[in-house]
């Protein structure tokens, strides 16, 4: 690419910008036009997921007794710890210091890390114990382990699962994704490639990295609290 | 460089506390009492707020160009629409065993 030649850190930009200033904002604002297209495709799996547990209220109630609410907790700090260090390892690109910016993404990293081995410790257990999506349900008895012989589970409960699988599934594809990029940057950041006057990979990373806590901090309670 | 806006450490460490606070408050009022039929919106409402402050201070919304939060709240308000469009098919259909 050609904009690859440029000094972007000694001030140069590329020359359909004004000066550095507008390169910047119009590539924030163009994350946030990306970040949009994020939200609706989330949104939708959302609008479902209301719409179903109105509808079928005992398989949501069910379903959300088989996840622990602990490990979803758990996650939730892991991924508020990570936006928080992503939120500084931009602040020190802007102070200029390579090494704790280097340090604080790193973290950020080793979070999306912790929180995909918790959630595979989760899926692991579920798959064991036959409560799949849909037509891969098999794990009537399981439930019945679980909830009490007396209870009456619904015949659609695989629905749950179905939201529980597609959601967290979308959004932990979402998480290696982030975790991918933010290694990038830490690495470019290490390297010396930014500074307070060029910084806009970090910021436009740190958006989406934001958007994947934001998605979690709604997934939690719909998934594990409620 | 003058546009810039550099968000204090302090700030960034409140906001932090505050969403740890408010994700301990979430799983309290969810499994600690019993608020139905109110549990639902408790728990929407406290996942609202926590969002509020990581678009606002994390993401800069407050210190950036009122556009940006216009695109992102417009996504919010077509999500709104796909929402009551959906709600306002399903709750008035007609059962198939109508004579309507």
């Amino acid at each position: 690419m050609s904009s690859g030649k440029l000094d972007k850190k000694s001030g140069e930009y590329a020359h359909h910008f004004k000066n550095p200033e507008h390169e910047f904002k119009s590539s924030i604002e163009g994350v946030w036009i990306f970040l949009t297209s994020e939200i609706l495709m989330f949104g939708a799996l959302f609008v479902g997921f209301f719409i179903y547990s109105n509808l079928y209220p005992e398989v949501f109630k069910y379903g959300s007794m088989t996840t622990d609410w602990r490990l979803g907790a758990t996650n939730t700090l892991v991924l508020l710890l990570s936006s928080w260090t992503m939120a500084l390892g931009i602040y020190y690109c802007q102070k200029n210091d390579k090494q704790k910016a280097f340090m604080n993404l790193m973290i950020t990293v080793v979070c999306g890390a912790v929180f995909m081995i918790i959630k595979y410790f989760e899926y692991s257990h579920k798959i064991h114990e036959g409560w799949m999506p849909g037509m891969w349900f098999t794990g009537f008895d399981n439930l019945h382990h679980v909830l009490g012989e007396g209870v009456k589970i619904p015949d659609n409960i695989a629905l749950y699962y179905s939201f529980y699988f597609m959601m967290t599934g979308l959004h932990g594809i979402h998480v290696l994704a982030g975790m991918g990029l933010v290694t990038w940057v830490a690495f470019r950041a290490k390297r010396g490639e930014f500074g307070p006057s060029y910084y806009t990979p970090v910021e436009g990373i740190g958006l989406f990295w934001h958007l994947i806590d934001l998605i979690w901090i709604f997934l939690f309670p719909l998934l594990y609290l409620i | 460089m003058a546009g810039h806006h550099i968000v204090p450490f302090q700030t960034y460490l409140k906001v932090f506390l505050a969403l740890v606070g408010l994700t301990i408050l979430t799983v309290v009022t969810a499994k600690g009492m019993d608020l139905s039929p109110f549990n639902g919106a408790v728990a929407f409402l406290i996942a609202a707020t926590k969002a509020g402050l990581v678009m606002a201070f994390f993401m800069q919304l407050l210190y950036q160009e009122r556009s940006n939060s216009i695109i992102i709240f417009g996504s919010f308000l077509f999500v709104m629409l796909l929402f009551i469009f959906c709600v306002i098919d399903i709750y008035t259909r007609v059962p198939v065993e109508s004579t309507l």
